[in-house]
């Protein structure tokens, strides 16, 4: 399939905290997207079209944010599409915008993707009680605690992977100055001793709750000193329940991941990808999604963590930034790990640069682990090996 | 085929608003009784103030106060009032044009009846008594020639916040397949469908199979007893929360089911609830129960031996 290759030429990102009481939605937007825009050295004018994402609606209240904020998008005269996927929806933004490039419809496509959680409470948003049914549900963790409990029983896993998991990605969220949460004396001792939440999910092993945002400019051609060139995009999705689902290793996970891998010309993820930034909200996800991406075996992917090969300086970081469990700003906690990505490649990402990153897998899912977005990004234009 | 069951659901929060620098100014001056603008690159003066120019996307911080007075520049007539709007009688949304500024602001105003209405017509400001800095200070505009009430400065804090909240009133109705299960659990019964595709049995049933879209029909019945697949033990409380944690969350799936929903386990402590653990249904006094699932209490463990992990390994 002949299309226009399609490159990332900036990434900005908002300091991402509890509450940013400081701005409205707009001015988080912008925040990113003015550092996106600086790190691309373009100006609005070089803007053909704008993408925009966000979390579920319910989530903040906002149900159009595309008529609320072309303004600060700057998307006045040009085409401005809304993208929606849940949690994974910053990375289907993303990956909707390079679709733009690829095929040739628009040179330079804006996307931005956000969240303030502060203005709202997601638990509460994800747990509205639906007449005739049990009230049983419990936020996001509630939803998922129940399928960690089933990877870690096929699996075998041992009980303290999950407390790996998050001190690595708190340690590594503390070398990134955008990370909400920065906690370099973490250890595996006082994760395990954090409170129980959604057992087995611990505190410590939970994302934070995060106002943030991020923005991307992607371009047929580089326009300032770096570029992470898309090699490969997959999307894929399956409904939340029908009898005999794999909740622990979706197979729309699965496909996407075959897809990617097919696409960029990937025969052995584990040895030919560099650095992973991958969508961990709870910490036992590492190793359910190192399985699914087809990175290890079924069964496997905790040994990769348990040996130290996921920490940076091993066979295959994952989350170098800290990931979501140090910043979850949900609407824009996918986005973030496709343009980390992409910062790994364009060997912009400050302290926590992985080196010698050429090639780097962005990953988010959302729903009930029904909406997967991957892309895969290099240093060097696709094909060029 | 009977109606299907419906009931209400209501949906309400307070969500709040960080307004950033350019509203905050404007909310602040508006507890104030002034209204404030913003002059864009092109130079017209936006009521209310746009916090980014909508030709060049710059930031705007020229702010300029304008009239509590204006022109109605078009209306339409709100005969019957909804929840949360201005008035509570019959009133006109208008676009109003005030002195000074460029951009029409939308409200209310109060003219008793349509035929007080005309496009052209003068307005003025009708202040809130009690201001808090949010758009509802202006109560709404009322048709004069007269000056509105003169600014009133304060020394409070500038507004940097305002709350928005949201009341949703929903009917959710169930579907033809599931009232047909809810009215069973009306009679104390379990009904389930089954593909007639993949034989796979569904509880609640669905209008059709996911895996292979066709319709279900044949009923299947199934006891109240089955195995937890898996569960997790909620210990967070949170806003809106029904049961009072600690709880255990689990995955039942009923003998003969091919999907397995989501119940309380009590009985036990909640440590000891297993994958596998045998559970039955016990169900709320006869009286109490309705076309609902929480027809059942709860499922608690029946003392069975735990069912060995083959049998519902393909359940997770
Ligand atoms: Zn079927």
């Amino acid at each position: 399939m002949a299309k226009q290759q399609a490159a990332v030429v900036g990434t900005g990102q908002t300091h991402h905290a509890a509450k940013r009481l400081d701005v409205s939605m707009a001015g988080l937007c912008r925040e990113a997207v003015d550092r996106a825009m600086a790190d691309a050295g373009v100006d609005w004018p070089d803007i053909d079209a704008v993408v925009v994402g966000k979390a579920p609606d319910l989530f903040e209240g906002v149900m159009m944010p595309e008529l609320f904020l072309a303004d600060a998008l700057g998307a006045n005269g040009k085409p401005l599409l809304r993208v929606h996927t849940a949690g994974s929806v910053g990375g289907t933004t993303a990956n909707v915008a390079a679709s733009l490039v690829q095929a040739g419809v628009h040179r330079r496509v804006l996307a931005v993707a956000f969240e303030k959680q502060s203005e709202s409470n997601a638990m509460w948003a994800l747990s509205v009680p639906i007449p005739f049914t049990m009230p049983v549900h419990a936020g996001a963790g509630g939803y998922f605690a129940p399928h960690v409990r089933s990877y870690i029983r096929r699996a075998g896993a041992p009980e303290h992977i999950g407390a790996m998991v998050a001190v690595k990605d708190r340690r590594n969220g503390a070398r990134n100055p955008h990370a909400h949460l920065r906690q370099p004396d973490i250890t595996l001792e006082s994760v395990r001793a954090s409170k129980m939440l959604w057992d087995p999910i611990r505190y410590d092993e939970t994302c934070p709750s995060s106002d943030g945002a991020c923005a991307i400019v992607l371009s047929d051609e580089p326009t300032s000193g770096a570029a992470a060139w898309i090699h490969a995009t997959a999307l894929r999705t399956e409904p939340t329940t029908f009898a005999g689902r794999d909740q622990v290793n979706p197979q729309a996970g699965r496909d996407a991941a075959a897809a990617l891998w097919k696409q960029a010309g990937i025969t052995n993820p584990l040895a030919q990808v560099d650095v992973a930034e991958i969508y961990v909200p709870f910490s036992w996800f590492e190793p359910m999604w190192l399985e699914n991406l087809g990175f290890t075996d079924e069964g496997q992917g905790w040994k990769l963590t348990e040996a130290g090969e996921t920490e940076i300086g091993g066979r295959l970081p994952v989350n170098p930034s800290g990931g979501v469990l140090s910043s979850n700003p949900i609407g824009a906690s996918g986005m973030l790990r496709f343009a980390e990505a992409a910062r790994q490649v364009m060997g912009r990402a400050g302290d926590h640069q992985v080196d010698g990153a050429r090639t780097a897998l962005g990953h988010a899912y959302g729903g009930g682990s029904q909406f997967f977005a991957m892309w895969v990004v290099g240093s060097e234009r696709a094909g060029v090996r | 085929m009977t109606k299907p069951l419906s009931a209400p659901l209501e949906v309400g929060f307070d969500y709040t608003r960080s307004l950033g620098p350019t509203l905050s100014r404007f909310m602040t001056a508006l507890r104030q009784r002034r209204v404030t603008g913003v002059r864009g690159s092109d130079g017209r003066v936006h009521v209310p103030p746009a916090e980014y120019d909508p030709v060049t996307a710059e930031p705007l911080t020229e702010v300029v106060d304008v009239a509590s007075t204006g022109v109605v520049r078009s209306w339409s007539w709100a005969a019957e009032p909804l929840e949360g709007q201005p008035l509570d009688r019959p009133f006109a949304w208008a676009l109003v044009l005030l002195d000074g500024a460029d951009t029409a602001l939308l409200h209310a105003v109060d003219a008793g009846s349509p035929d007080r209405m005309r496009t052209g017509m003068r307005v003025r400001v009708r202040w809130a008594d009690d201001r808090v800095g949010a758009i509802t200070d202006i109560a709404c505009f009322e048709p004069s020639d007269e000056p509105a009430l003169e600014p009133l400065d304060d020394d409070g804090d500038p507004v940097t916040m305002i709350t928005s909240p949201v009341r949703l009133h929903y009917r959710h109705t169930a579907s033809a397949e599931e009232s047909s299960f809810l009215r069973g659990l009306a009679e104390g019964r379990l009904l389930g469908q089954r593909c007639p595709a993949c034989g796979k049995v569904y509880l609640p049933p669905r209008p059709a199979c996911p895996t292979d879209g066709v319709p279900t029909a044949e009923e299947v019945e199934l006891p109240d007893h089955g195995t937890v697949t898996t569960f997790c033990i909620v210990n967070v409380p949170f806003l809106g929360q029904r049961i009072t944690p600690p709880y255990v969350a689990a995955y039942v799936l009923l003998d003969g089911a091919d999907i397995a929903f989501l119940h309380l386990v009590l009985g036990c402590a909640a440590d000891e609830v297993r994958m596998g653990m045998r559970v039955e249904a016990v169900w709320k006094p006869r009286e109490e129960w309705g076309p609902t699932l929480q027809n059942i209490d709860h499922f608690r463990p029946t003392g069975e031996p735990d069912a060995p992990y083959d049998t519902y390994s393909q359940h997770l």
